[in-house]
């Protein structure tokens, strides 16, 4: 019996992070709640930082970049994460609700 | 192909895992009607993409990604969740063309045509490395090579948790005028 070292080929990691791209999109895409979305937001983060470890793994010439990169990815959605979270507070404060449709005063 | 059951094959099973694992908390992330099982999904999705980290010869990035991801801005979510208080998505009864078919036929373009363009693409494989990526280079590159970025990110990061406590208490004291 034998099984295929997936965890050595580029192709795999760039596959799982399409995947976690497009599931991310569809739930931005889809969902109907500010935190849904941000949730589906990580994921898409989730995915670009794979493709970077990936390519840093298997192409790059010097391995720090795409980890120090990721580590950045990371750092950056933090911020992202606490900012949206308090705007959500913020606008659950006005609204009383923090579905996409309610949130709609602005529109024309 | 390695043997099923030597080291390596052993290895790729725990690695086909820890790819469903990560899978099945995307999926478990935008399809669970309740936004807490969402949250719940989204920790298990960090945590195979730390099991890939990990793979990838990156057991600090692994540990990173545990650490903020699942410690930090998964119970940060929880926290809104509990502030919030949204309601089931499920008894929603406004529904755009957006939610529907299209926005799943718009998730399986994307995954198929960027699937493609790296299935075609042929990736040249480096002549060599300068060094070897460990988490004692990855220091020294932050502390020369970046450092201008890593000072910006911690004002980025001070200025992302000053703004997040003006924003929240600006709230605060509306409601609290009000009552």
């Amino acid at each position: 019996m034998s099984i295929p070292a997936f965890g050595d080929s580029l192709i795999t990691y760039l596959i799982i992070a399409a995947l976690l791209f497009g599931i991310g999109f569809y739930g931005l895409v889809h969902r109907r709640t500010l935190i849904g979305m941000l949730i589906a937001g990580e994921l898409i983060l989730a995915g670009a930082s794979i493709n970077f470890m990936a390519f840093n793994r298997f192409l790059a010439p010097d391995p720090t970049v795409g980890q120090i990169f990721t580590l950045f990815i990371m750092g950056i959605a933090a911020a992202e994460a606490a900012i949206a979270l308090s705007i959500i507070i913020a606008v659950y404060r006005n609204y009383r609700s923090i579905d996409v449709d309610d949130v709609a005063e602005l529109k024309g | 192909m390695v043997p099923l059951f030597s080291a390596e094959g052993l290895s790729s099973l725990v690695f086909i895992f820890i790819v469903m694992t990560t899978v099945l908390g995307a999926v478990i992330a935008t399809h669970s009607e309740r936004l807490i099982r969402a949250v719940t999904g989204l920790a298990i999705c960090f945590i195979g993409v730390a099991g890939l980290y990990y793979y990838l010869n990156s057991p600090f990035v692994a540990l990173m990604e545990m650490l903020i991801y699942v410690g930090a801005v998964c119970v940060t979510i929880v926290f809104a969740v509990m502030l919030a208080d949204p309601k089931p998505e499920g008894d929603t009864t406004k529904q755009s063309i957006f939610t529907g078919p299209l926005s799943f036929a718009l998730g399986i373009l994307l995954f198929w045509g960027l699937s493609a363009l790296a299935g075609k693409t042929t990736w040249v494989a480096p002549v060599g490395r300068v060094n070897d990526g460990s988490l004692e280079e990855v220091g020294r590159a932050l502390l020369t090579n970046y450092s201008m970025a890593f000072e910006l990110i911690s004002v980025v990061l001070l200025v992302a948790i000053i703004g997040a406590l003006v924003l929240a208490r600006e709230g605060r004291t509306r409601t609290g005028g009000e009552s």
